[in-house]
This record gives structure tokens, C-alpha cells and sequence, in this order.
């Protein structure tokens, strides 16, 4: 499989600890996201996949470690300078603009990669550049069906492909999703999974998962995590016959579903 | 309701306005006039609190700078230059709101309401308890400015019905810039700022540029108004950055639906008419007033500005049975 062959290596995380007072969240993760992978962190409630995932997308600064996308140090950028470079990330909880239609919530987020604020006379629907550049991210996250439909009315398995094509549309190297599964029925989740596959081919992906069939499904290197700190970190076959993550994680092999 | 409709109204009701003079009656063109001002004050606070989510308590401020400012910066007994001290006014309001928002939009929610309120009530106290503006007596704008471009006369504002029609004017061009300015990228950015900031920050904005940028524009047009208040009434004091002010436009535009310009204009004319009425009643009119805001609150969500969508789906429902 894909861990033969050496990816251009799009981020790189080192070493990165995060403390809440006493508690540490975070300690010594290390994570690399290579173009045409799909890293997933794995791990039970509370293992700092989140902590971990909010700290490479900006929304929460490390204690320790460095952050370099494509060898550039990005430790001290804001979510929104990390967004500029190239790194986009979709939330566990959906956060989309309930009340715009699918198109001008990926406008917005097209809008975002060429700004131009003080163009306060011009029609924002008459970018044309924005609203091709969302239609193409609406047709590739397989929404195109929904375009003029009001966001919020969408069904949550929709919202969650719709917040794919905002992080699309904002050009993203790095998608960082969380939990872009999470609540989806069988038959979303195997429109996402096939859709996180195509995505994989020109991007490097980060992906916080619990559905196991879906992770063992799409995942070229998995991360586990426990209490903070890496477990393992390996291709599926590893991972799945580590004694440890078994102890600490998966159970018994049966639970697997494999 | 439909586009055509609403613009049909929408003209009905300005040349209706544009008529005010021809009744010759000038209690009501200096009431209507006054409205006019109390409108164009409301659609400066509704891009903040309507469009962009920031729901500012401390407005009045910048009405009343530029009050202030076309006061003071007129000598006194002669005429200002209207187009000096017209721009210089609403400057001094952008430039306070500009200083002012660098500071307090770097907090959110009810911290935004209470520091806004904070710096509002610091501006009162200037012109309250300093000499500068005549303390709390006020300040008397003695000579309207003079509208003369070399030898030419455009219009007198000491005539008041072309002071009248250059305060119509003035409403409909604020109106027409901020629908542009709305739909412009610009604008667009505001109103996903007020449905979810932390997401527009997370897509590449730097969301507090925009939201300054939002801060500066209300606080010129909020400018705008209070200059147009000194001319109208010749008379300044410190009660025009109260926060009873704040306030009451902070009710014209919740009072009118917030989030629609027209709205805002609605809410001013309710808010200045129904104060009217009451106060021919009743000293304690403001018992009165909460009570009729309490009421569309509750019964009427989107404000008085919805009413006539809201008749036409009633009398369409009716119509299906």
C-alpha cells in the first residue's frame, strides 16, 4: 500500500505538548500529513485528539513544540493566517452559516482567498471567479443538487459534505476534519469515505474518527492516542496487531468488526 | 413580500415624504425633519447591530460628536461652510469610532454592550463636566451653515423647507450606500461575521478588520445624523451622547426589524411618532413606549418592518381556505 513510496510531507508537528493548569492535554504528540495520505488519530474520549487537532489548525497555541507546513515554521499563526497558507480545517460540531444558501456559504469561504475589503461599491455576487470557484467545490463534495438550498435545512449527513466543500474552496493542502463522520448513517457514511478517498489524491488529510469500519476503511497511517500521548503510530496492519492498542484501546480483537 | 411590491412601496412612501413641505404646516416638517435625522441615526447602528452582530450601546456618541463638532467648529455669528465643516464633523465621529472600536472589539457579547456604554458615557462627561462645549448648559449653533460654492447658492438651509429636502436627500443617499455596501464582499463578510465569526476566522478572515471597518462606517453615519441634528435645532448639549440615547435607537431599530435598513428608517418614524403621541398624554410616556417595544418583541419578531409580509401571507392563507 501507500506507506511504500515517500510523499512530499505537507505538515509537520513536533513534539507538541499543551497544558490546561495542571493538566496536561497534549504531551509530545508528533504527527506528520503527507500529500496523498489520510492520517487518522485514533483514540477513546478524552485521548487529546481534539486538543491535538485545535492546535495545528491555529485555534489553540501550543505549550511546546513547533508546527512547520511545508518547512515554513507556523507555530505562531493565527486560524485564520494558518487558513491563508493553506490549512483548513472542518469542526466536530457543525459550524456552517445556517441561514445562506449552500452556494454563498462556499463563496464566503472562496471570497476568503481574495479578499479585497475595501471594495465596499462592487457586487460581491458579481465575482464571478468566487461563485465558479464554488460551484466546482459544491460539485466535488457531491452537492451540487443542493446548491440554492438554505443551509440549515440540509440534512446533517449534507451539512457535514457542505463544510468539505467550504474547506475546498478555500484552497486547503491540509484538510483537518473532525469527526467528518460523526452521526452519519451507513449510507452517508459511505459517500463520505468515498469521498474522503478522491480528496486524498491531491491533498494531505488529518482525520479524528471513531467509526472503526470507516478507519480501517481510508486510513494509510493511524495515530493512537491515550491520555495525551501517542500510543502507536503506523500503517492499519500495525496498528491492528498491536498488543498495546489492543489493551488500551480496541479491547478484544472481536470488537474490531474485522 | 416581492421585490416589485416593496419598491412600490418604498417610492409611494418617499415621495409621500418628498410631499411634507407642500402642507406648508412647519410644526410637522421640523417633526418630520427630525425623523428623517432619527433615521438616518438608525441605519448607522443597524449595519453594527443588524448586520455585523454588534449590538453597541454606546451610539450616541458619535451623533453627538459631530453635533459638537458643527457647533465648535462654526463661528459665531457667521455662517460655516457646509462642505468644510459637513465632512470635517463626520470625520471627527469616523475618527472617534475608529480610535474607540480598536479597543472595544477586542471584546465580545455583553463585554461589547458594557464597554461601548463605558466610552460613550466617558464622551458625555467630556462635554458634560468640561468647558469645551459649554458644559451641561450646551452649546448654541448660532448661523446654519451657508451651502455656497464660490458666488453660487445651491439651496439655503435657513429656508426650512430646503433644509428639510437636503436632510430627505441625505437619508436616501445613506440608504442607497449602505444597500450597496451590503452586497458588496465587504458586506457580505459582515453578515458572516454575525452568523458565525469564529468560522469566517477559521476560512482566512481577519475578522477584526472588518468588524473596525463596520465600527468606522456606523460611526461616520451616526456622524452624519447628529451633524444634521446641531443644523436642524441650532442647539447642542451634553444629553445627545446619553445613553438614554444609545438606547433609543438601539429600540428604533429592534422596534423596526433588525437587519433591514428599511426597517431601521420604520423604527426611527414609529419610536419619534408614537413618543410624540404619548408624550401629549402622559408625563411617564415611557411606560407607555416600553410596553408597546415589549409588545413587538413578543408578538412581532421581525419588527414593524415585517408587518406587511406578514398581512400578505395572513389574507394568501385566507384566501387558500
Amino acid at each position: 500500500m501507500s506507506t511504500a513510496k515517500t510523499n512530499e510531507i505537507l505538515l509537520q508537528a513536533d513534539k507538541l505538548t499543551r497544558r490546561f493548569g495542571g493538566l496536561v492535554a497534549n504531551r509530545d504528540v508528533s504527527v506528520t500529513i503527507e500529500r496523498g495520505m489520510i492520517h487518522v488519530l485514533l483514540g477513546p474520549n478524552g485521548a487529546g485528539k481534539s486538543t491535538c487537532i485545535n492546535m495545528l489548525s491555529g485555534d489553540l497555541p501550543p505549550s511546546e513544540g513547533t508546527i512547520r507546513f511545508m518547512g515554513n515554521d507556523i507555530t505562531g499563526l493565527t486560524a485564520a493566517q494558518r487558513s491563508k497558507v493553506g490549512i483548513g480545517r472542518s469542526y466536530q460540531r457543525t459550524n456552517i452559516f445556517p441561514q445562506f444558501t449552500v452556494l454563498e456559504n462556499v463563496r464566503l469561504a472562496a471570497q476568503s482567498r481574495n479578499q479585497q475589503p475595501w471594495r465596499i461599491f462592487s457586487k460581491a455576487m458579481a465575482q464571478q471567479w468566487a461563485l465558479d470557484k464554488a460551484r466546482a467545490c459544491i460539485a466535488e463534495a457531491g452537492l451540487d443538487k443542493r446548491t440554492d438550498w438554505v443551509a440549515g435545512v440540509l440534512s446533517h449527513g449534507e451539512q457535514r459534505q457542505l463544510e468539505i466543500a467550504m474547506v475546498l474552496a478555500t484552497d486547503a493542502q491540509v484538510l483537518l476534519l473532525d469527526e467528518p463522520l460523526a452521526g452519519m448513517g451507513s449510507e452517508e457514511s459511505a459517500k463520505m469515505v468515498d469521498l474522503l478517498k478522491r480528496l486524498r489524491a491531491t491533498r494531505g488529510i488529518l482525520l479524528v474518527e471513531h467509526d472503526m469500519d470507516a478507519v480501517f476503511a481510508v486510513a494509510d497511517v493511524i495515530t493512537v492516542m491515550v491520555n495525551g500521548e501517542m500510543l502507536e503510530c503506523g500503517p492499519p496492519a500495525q496498528i491492528k496487531a498491536s498488543v498495546a492498542v489492543q489493551q488500551a484501546y480496541l479491547g478484544t480483537e472481536d470488537s474490531l468488526h474485522v | 413580500m416581492n421585490p416589485q411590491a416593496s419598491l412600490i412601496l418604498k417610492l409611494a412612501a418617499f415621495v409621500a415624504l418628498a410631499c411634507v413641505p407642500l402642507t406648508g404646516e412647519s410644526f410637522y416638517v421640523e417633526m418630520i425633519a427630525k425623523m428623517l435625522v432619527m433615521a438616518i441615526f438608525a441605519m448607522s447602528l443597524d449595519l453594527l447591530v443588524g448586520f455585523t452582530g454588534l449590538v453597541s450601546l454606546g451610539h450616541a456618541a458619535y451623533f453627538g460628536i459631530a453635533a459638537y463638532a458643527a457647533a465648535l467648529l462654526s463661528p459665531k455669528y457667521e455662517a460655516a461652510n457646509l462642505w468644510v465643516v459637513f465632512p470635517a464633523a463626520v470625520g471627527l465621529s469616523a475618527l472617534a469610532a475608529f480610535v474607540i472600536g480598536l479597543f472595544v472589539l477586542r471584546t465580545k457579547g455583553i463585554y461589547f454592550i458594557m464597554v461601548t456604554l463605558a466610552f460613550a458615557q466617558m464622551a458625555y462627561f467630556v462635554f458634560h463636566d468640561t468647558p469645551v462645549g459649554g458644559g451641561s448648559d450646551g452649546i448654541y449653533l448660532n448661523v446654519k451653515p451657508s451651502a455656497a460654492i464660490g458666488g453660487w447658492e445651491p439651496f439655503d438651509l435657513s429656508n426650512a423647507d430646503h433644509q428639510y429636502y437636503f436632510i430627505l436627500a441625505i437619508l436616501l443617499l445613506v440608504y442607497l450606500f449602505l444597500w450597496r455596501v451590503l452586497q458588496s464582499p465587504f458586506g457580505r463578510v459582515l453578515v458572516g461575521i454575525k452568523s458565525n465569526e469564529h468560522r469566517m476566522q477559521s476560512m482566512g478572515y481577519f475578522t477584526f478588520r472588518y468588524k473596525l471597518g463596520a465600527f468606522t462606517l456606523a460611526g461616520a453615519l451616526g456622524g452624519v445624523a447628529g451633524f444634521l441634528y446641531a443644523v436642524l435645532f441650532g442647539f447642542v448639549t451634553p444629553e445627545l451622547l446619553s445613553w438614554h440615547e444609545s438606547g433609543n435607537v438601539l429600540l428604533m431599530v429592534i422596534l423596526g426589524g433588525m437587519g433591514n435598513l428599511v426597517g431601521a428608517v420604520v423604527g426611527a418614524f414609529a419610536f419619534e411618532g408614537m413618543r410624540g403621541v404619548f408624550e401629549g398624554w402622559t408625563s411617564h410616556w415611557q411606560l407607555l413606549m416600553g410596553g408597546v417595544i415589549v409588545a413587538v418583541v413578543l408578538f412581532l419578531p421581525g419588527g414593524l418592518s415585517s408587518l406587511p409580509g406578514r398581512l400578505r401571507r395572513a389574507l394568501q392563507g385566507d384566501e387558500a381556505k
